[in-house]
């Protein structure tokens, strides 16, 4: 961020300006005036944060700023200043070891992108200079230079493309790498240009870089002969991005307007929001108790301490020093206070924090490694974009899904179609001449079948207004039919019918590439009935009608599709001269814009088939005579070279030509649910998550989805809040929206059975469910009510509507109102957790605004994908990502976290009471090594595989059962109560660690020769029940012991016995106390010692035991936890075929 | 979390859009391992802690604990203990003229002698303790305040002693360094006692006491050491040094009779040495050896305990103790143990018993609860 704010101010003062003029290929234009080079950064790619010299202090700077480690740096340095009860040591080598991980994996990953830096910026490039091709690298082209890119290189920079090989002056390129979408775009070059561009002489205005993908203005001037220079409008179409992949095409060349930190593949590069989870949020609560806990401890030590020191200050055996009592009183009062904060910082340790982070690491593999994620039909499973939100997962209480791709499988097949009010189905087996077959039209007219002129209009139409790509057979190269079929962008289209096979030779296969799968699928529907699309070629469509001639259309125009708008049209010019504008959109769009004659007999159409679950498009056409073209060309022209506003103005040219249209027909396009949608969200709605559904589709095709997946039900009431509901009884819509929102609020809320918030509400509750639908237009209504009062109110009912419906729908939304939604619900009383669903650009913004953004690896792009937090090849396997997996994480992070408070509780409660007994002179009771080995090694291990491994329940059931996901809602592992059981707990246990051994020291002669035990030894026996206790009361609480389990538990306690056993065997060197030598030994030979270790592990468990034999066996699992399913048959081909690398550092972007 | 959240979010974007530079980039697109581990299914053991199988438990852990517990209380009651305070505190105690006369550079030795009578005669090995209140041995300032590695016998660090031993590491006038250094060292328990019997017939006997085997093998022989050269004498090896500002005399004339107990091995050294855990203790004396012949070890009787006075502990309201213990395998005198285990022992007795009807009750509910399902 900082350095994009730099490279604005490098750029000079262009940061004031609102375009850049850029002289392609660096000559003075017009020709006669003076060339001043503008100043432009240069093409080098700088992604590092990093340089060797700059790495130590940056990193430290930035690893410093976070809290923690800040808190932690602080301890150290009041521990190295002040004289402190424990060596620096102690706190400074945990430190040391995070602060070092942290920066060998940061530097790691710089050093990579200072690798691909170097790649990207030595990459050569050829270059056109005076005429002359020039490699040069790629870090040092300029703005103005004209550069040269072949078939498969990556685009340097920013170009505009000035000229391509292909005769049609267009280019293809995939933009894989910028938004993940993978298919093939057609990109244009700037009209009329000279053949050589040694000869060009023109200057490009263009606004300043931004990084918006698909939004590129700019004007070309060019200048001949001196005349008044030629404009161009330039556009998205024309502009190369870098990052992009030329494609199909043999070679290109453009000129460079953005380079390096401004192309908008570097703009592009920020940060998402960062989302925190609410068991973060739970552990800062539980931290600041902690931090409390611990300030008041220091100060009541340091209170009590001078107390105390009144009458016992300074025995004759134990005078202080010459400078102890030359310090100032209130000094050392103050560096007591740090003193006892040293002493008893372990009970905020810093091991919790990498812990914590590595179980989230470790743990979010689980889910890429999970082999029901993966989708065959893509090869791929799931995708892990950040392991911050594992626990999430299972505290979710809000779904937030889109439709299409999501919900439905975004696999178009064509069905049917009306034309002129008649219903066309294609039969498959009876195929009649033509290959059409009326089915019942419900109107019964004499004739059964509309005209044939109008049928072939309309399949004219169908086949014309489009933007389907034919993909070439030429192209069809091994590697590239991978790719495409992996993507499943296209279908490959197995021959055209039987009548047509003689036209198309077998062999030669056809693809159709598109950017949305609706206009394949009418493409594909229109080539059933006989009219096919044989491609573009120079501006001239060429369709084989029904009598296998080839008709060719000039294409004029191209209006294209925007989701506001909601249609697209052509203009194009037949061979006769006519020229027709042809329009398809949805329906609501439509009717207004078409002649109000049709209209009826169509809608009924298509309303049937929005009920029926098919998304319908409306077709229609008009003719334009020859001024009516000029106008709208000149219109058209003028807005698309625009530089200011031009989407606006675009906007208003299409809504000006696209009306009084003749509507032709409608289609239908069935879009089949995903694979188990209905099963998964009845668990998902059983697990008592609320499902809705945002779209931006109708409402009748949306509502017929809702009832396929089950989301509403036969009994469901349906409450409505629509355009259409609004509209009904005559009144004004504000009026009636007030009413409406009254009455389903007396229904839904004040006359539902009273029912406890949360966990039974379910779906079996006896009585009404209700399902709310609302359009996007009373959306806005209710959300922006004319007076801020009422908008408040509105905004409460309609919450409170929907928090008591089992499913809402919401039709027609545009992005932003989705994610609206989402914010809504999001911040609405007790904060719920949200989850977004979708697979589209349009579902990025819902996605990004709730708590987690799960992305469907669908065919609409990458980009939900790319800005999720998971992405999960198919809609199913959200059952098990947040049923199995979210469940089992948030169990296993809660636990962790109240286990690493307490076990920290129950080591620093025995210090603390410790210092009643030694004149709260900050002795530590514990020796240094064990204080910092305590949560490093001799109990971080069995918490982290427990934090790993832990299966409560197993996976089979939790996903069999879906209701067991409601015991963990609400944070219900993380709340105070839990919290305080697990503190008292901890105080307990450090009470009877402390007394126990207290009372056996009242005789500290406890060895069979008469010897006495000292003070260590004392601290040896507290600390060795304390390990114990700690690690056998995780061991109680773990339910699922795999090996790693008994490893890790055992192997922590075997190694606690061998390390103590060694460190108090050897004399060390270099140490200067020799503390614990032979304590453990001595302790361990004392038979009472034995007893008290063993008196006080099992005192310390036993409530922890009673407590498990009165809690009643939980849910219908309790049986069933010793059956498991034998683990499918393993296929050693994939065993076989993968390493576990690959992995790699996909978990970080 | 915060510590450690360094997959900082920040870099995402730089990362993953330069790694597209890369080239391909990681093949991500293949099917995972179908492992147990990955899968998480390895195969793994599931206790369900049920009141079927912890009630067994709570009466295994009540039938054990009970008869060890009374075992320890037996063992404990039998070990015979005899305490007595001789800090001269009230004014007819016999050593209260000693206390109160006591100043830090007299050089004759205040010598008082206590009565007792043992009631019971004391079988076997008999062990001898000083026993000291109020005295923080465990603070901080104290415990520290030594050098282990000086009394190791590291020759530099006899010479230069560590700084922890302030304000005791050099003699404020030679400016010669102290051996051994430090406020442990220098606040050695230097009162002498020695026991008499007085036999019936009026006879006194000295009762022999062993001053050694009272501390820590290990420390003894490796821990510590008395620098300097094996053959040279003590005078030798310690040459430099200066005694400890309190000590009446240098380090190496603590046992001049045995070099095996002189110097920083001095068995009492050493007991002294190992920090009290508690500000109420007591530390080992003497052993006072069983006879080889049956008769007791002391048997009943009057007793002489003649203290030689060099010890102040009326300046900070210590109280100074000497105990006569016999010893068992649980070691001194405690009843705590064998308590703790019998409640212990007992609760769980009690809880199983408890348990034993809940369950009972509630399995049958559970039971008929369960046939609908």
């Amino acid at each position: 961020m900082l350095r994009r704010r730099l490279n604005r101010l490098f750029g000079g003062d262009e940061g004031r300006v609102h375009s850049r003029t850029i002289y392609v290929g660096h000559k003075s234009c017009p020709p006669n005036e003076a060339y001043i080079p503008p100043k432009f950064c240069d093409n080098r790619i700088v992604s590092s944060k990093y340089t060797v010299w700059n790495f130590l202090p940056k990193n430290l700077f930035e690893q410093f700023r976070r809290i923690a480690n800040f808190y932690f740096l602080i301890i150290f340095l009041v521990q190295v200043i002040v004289d402190t009860p424990t060596s620096p040591v102690t706190s400074g080598l945990p430190l040391f070891f995070v602060i070092t991980v942290t920066a060998v994996k940061q530097g790691y990953e710089d050093w990579l992108r200072h690798k691909a830096d170097r790649e990207v910026n030595e990459y050569r490039v050829s270059v056109l200079e005076d005429g002359r091709r020039i490699r040069k690298m790629s870090a040092k082209i300029k703005v103005g230079d004209i550069v040269e890119v072949e078939e498969d290189e990556t685009f340097p920079c920013d170009l505009i493309l000035l000229q391509s090989s292909r005769d049609d002056g267009t280019c293809f390129v995939t933009t894989a790498s910028l938004d993940g979408e993978s298919n093939h775009k057609t990109h244009y070059t700037v009209a009329d240009l000279e053949s050589d561009l040694q000869y060009l002489s023109s200057t490009i205005e263009c606004e300043q870089p931004q990084p918006d993908l698909y939004k590129f203005v700019g004007r070309m001037h060019i200048y001949r002969n001196s005349q008044e220079p030629d404009v161009r409008s330039l556009g998205p179409e024309n502009l190369l991005l870098k990052g992009a992949n030329l494609k199909n095409t043999q070679k290109i060349c453009g000129v460079a307007v953005y380079t390096g930190m401004e192309t908008k593949m570097a703009l592009n590069y920020q940060g998402k929001s960062q989302k925190r989870s609410a068991v973060e949020k739970s552990i800062n609560a539980f931290l600041l108790v902690y931090l409390f806990i611990l300030v008041s401890k220091a100060l009541v030590c340091t209170t009590l301490k001078y107390v105390w020191q009144g009458k016992h200050d300074e025995p004759w055996y134990n005078e202080k020093t010459q400078k102890e009592k030359d310090t100032n009183q209130y000094l050392k009062m103050f560096t007591d206070f740090l003193s006892f904060m040293v002493l008893f910082n372990f009970i905020i340790p810093v091991s919790m924090y990498v812990t914590v982070e590595m179980q989230k690491f470790l743990g979010s593999f689980f889910i890429t490694w999970d082999k029901d994620f993966f989708d065959p039909e893509i090869q791929e499973g799931a995708l892990v974009n950040t392991s911050d939100l594992n626990e999430e997962l299972g505290q979710v209480e809000y779904i937030f899904t889109d439709k299409t791709g999501t919900l439905t499988q975004n696999n178009m097949e064509f069905i049917e179609c009306c034309i002129d009010g008649f219903q066309y189905k294609h039969g498959d087996g009876s195929s009649e001449l033509d290959g059409f077959c009326v089915t019942d039209g419900p109107v019964n007219k004499i004739q059964q079948k509309a005209g044939r002129e109008r049928e072939e209009l309309f399949l004219r139409a169908l086949c014309l207004c489009h933007t389907v790509q034919i993909k070439e057979s030429t192209m069809h190269r091994q590697d590239q039919i991978d790719q495409i079929d992996q993507i499943g962008q296209i279908d490959q289209v197995d021959g055209l019918g039987v009548d047509h096979e003689f036209l198309h030779p077998p062999q030669k296969e056809m693809g159709f590439i598109a950017s949305s799968p609706d206009e394949i699928a009418l493409v594909k529907g229109a080539m059933r009935y006989g009219f096919t699309f044989l491609g573009l070629e120079s501006k001239n469509m060429k369709i084989l009608n029904r009598n296998k001639d080839v008709e060719t259309y000039e294409l004029l125009h191209v209006l294209n599709f925007d989701p506001v708008r909601r249609r697209m049209s052509v203009m194009v010019r037949s061979k006769t001269g006519d020229i027709l504008l042809f329009c398809k959109g949805a329906d609501s769009s439509m009717f207004p814009q078409v002649r109000q004659e049709e209209v009826e007999r169509i809608r009924m159409h298509v309303e049937r088939n929005a009920t029926e679950g098919y998304r319908t498009l409306c077709v229609a056409y008009k003719h334009l005579n020859a001024q009516e073209y000029a106008r709208a060309d000149a219109d058209l022209r003028e807005a698309r070279l625009a530089l200011q506003d031009r989407e606006e103005k675009l906007m208003a040219v299409y809504n000006r030509v696209e009306t009084d249209m003749i509507l032709i027909g409608a289609t239908a396009v069935e879009d089949q649910l995903q694979d188990e949608a209905a099963q998964t969200m009845e668990a998902l709605q059983g697990a008592g998550m609320k499902v809705w559904v945002l779209t931006g589709d109708k409402m009748e095709t949306a509502k017929s989805t809702c009832y396929a997946c089950g989301l509403f039900k036969k009994n469901t009431e349906l409450l409505e809040l629509t355009l259409r509901t609004l509209e009904d009884g005559g009144r004004s819509r504000e009026e009636r929206l007030h009413d409406l929102l009254l009455e389903y609020h007396k229904k839904a809320v004040q006359d539902a059975p009273p029912v406890k918030l949360g966990i039974t509400r379910s779906w079996s509750v006896a009585g009404h469910d209700y399902g709310f639908i609302i359009d996007g237009a009373s959306l806005s209504m209710v959300l922006s009510s004319s007076s801020e009062p009422n908008s408040r109110r509105y905004k409460n009912l309609f919450l409170q509507i929907c928090q008591n419906c089992t499913a809402v729908l919401c039709c027609r939304m545009a992005p932003l109102q989705k994610a609206q939604i989402v914010k809504l619900v999001k911040n609405s009383k007790g904060n719920p957790i949200t989850l977004s669903v979708g697979d589209g650009a349009n579902d990025v913004s819902m996605i990004l605004e709730a708590h987690v953004g799960i992305g469907i690896k669908g065919k609409e792009g990458r980009q939900a994908v790319k800005n999720s937090d998971y992405a999960i090849p198919k809609l199913k396997h959200l059952k098990k990502l947040l049923l199995a997996h979210g469940h089992l994480y948030y169990v296993r992070i809660a636990h962790l976290v109240q286990y690493f408070f307490y076990k920290n509780l129950c080591f620093i409660l025995p210090q603390f009471l410790y210092q009643f007994f030694c004149g709260y002179s900050q002795q530590p009771l514990y020796d240094a090594a064990y204080l910092t080995m305590y949560n490093i090694c001799f109990t971080s291990m069995p918490i982290l595989a427990y934090s790993l491994l832990e299966q409560h329940i197993c996976i089979e059931v939790l996903l069999e059962h879906s209701t067991l996901y409601r015991n963990i809602a609400k944070n219900a592992m993380l709340r105070w109560k839990l919290f305080l059981y697990w503190t008292a707990l901890g105080i307990f246990h450090g009470l009877v660690f402390f007394f126990g051994v207290r009372f056996l020291f009242s005789n500290p002669a406890l060895q069979d020769n008469g010897q006495v035990f000292g003070n260590w030894s004392y601290g040896t026996i507290v600390f060795t029940v304390l390990v114990f206790t700690v690690t056998l009361k995780l061991a109680l609480d773990t339910r699922h012991w795999t090996w790693i389990n008994h490893f890790v538990i055992w192997g922590s306690l075997a190694f606690y016995v061998f390390f103590s056993f060694f460190w108090g065997g050897i004399i060390w060197p270099f140490l200067k106390h020799q503390r614990l030598y032979f304590v453990f030994a001595n302790m361990l030979s004392s038979v009472s010692a034995w007893l008290v270790i063993i008196l006080l592990i099992l005192l310390s468990l036993l409530p922890e035991i009673l407590l498990v034999v009165l809690r009643k066996p939980r849910g219908p699992h309790a049986r069933q936890m010793k059956h498991r399913l034998p683990s499918s048959g393993t296929s050693t081909i994939f065993m076989l075929s993968q390493t576990a690398s690959t992995h790699s550092f996909s978990w970080s972007d | 979390m915060m510590a450690s959240s360094y997959n900082a979010k920040e870099e995402d974007g730089h990362h993953s859009g330069s790694s597209t530079h890369g080239g391909t980039g990681a093949a991500k697109n293949k099917k995972p391992d179908n492992t147990a581990f990955k899968q998480q299914r390895l195969p793994a053991w599931q206790p369900i802690l049920t009141a079927g199988t912890v009630l067994p438990a709570f009466f295994v852990i009540g039938l054990l604990f009970i008869p060890i517990g009374i075992g320890l209380y037996v063992t404990s009651n039998n070990i015979k203990e005899y305490e007595i305070d001789y800090t001269g505190v009230e004014p007819n105690t016999p050593c209260y003229d000693c206390a109160n006369s006591f100043t830090w550079n007299s050089t004759t030795s205040c010598v008082c002698t206590v009565n007792f009578t043992l009631v019971q005669p004391f079988e076997s090995n008999v062990y001898m303790y000083y026993g000291l209140s109020n005295f923080y041995q465990n603070h901080r300032r104290y415990v520290k305040s030594r050098d282990d590695s000086q009394l190791n016998g590291v020759q530099s660090s006899l010479t230069n002693p560590s700084k922890e031993c302030e304000p005791y590491r050099t003699n404020p006038e030679t400016k010669l360094p102290i051996a051994p250094c430090g406020a442990i060292a220098n606040s050695l328990f230097n009162d002498t006692l020695e026991l008499y019997y007085n036999h019936p017939d009026g006879n006194m006997t000295k009762v022999n006491l062993v001053k050694k085997g009272i501390a820590w093998y290990t420390d003894k022989h490796v821990k510590f050491r008395n620098p300097g050269n094996e053959k040279d004498n003590f005078t030798e090896r310690f040459k430099g040094t200066a005694k400890p500002v309190n000590w009446m005399k240098p380090v190496y004339e603590l046992d001049p009779l045995d070099p095996e107990n002189n110097g920083f091995i001095n068995e009492d050294f050493i007991v002294w040495m190992r920090t009290a855990a508690l500000p109420t203790f007591r530390k080992l004396y003497r052993i006072i050896q069983k006879k080889p012949d049956s008769a007791p070890t002391l048997p009943s009787g009057r007793y002489f305990l003649n203290v030689t006075y060099n010890y102040p502990v009326r300046s900070f309201d210590g109280r100074k103790r000497m105990i006569l213990s016999t010893i068992s395998w649980m070691g001194g005198k405690n009843p705590f143990l064998g308590i703790a285990y019998i409640t212990v022992g007992s609760i769980c007795f009690f809880l199983g018993v408890v348990l034993l009807i809940i369950h009972h009750k509630y399995d049958t509910r559970s039971n008929s609860a369960d046939i609908p399902n």
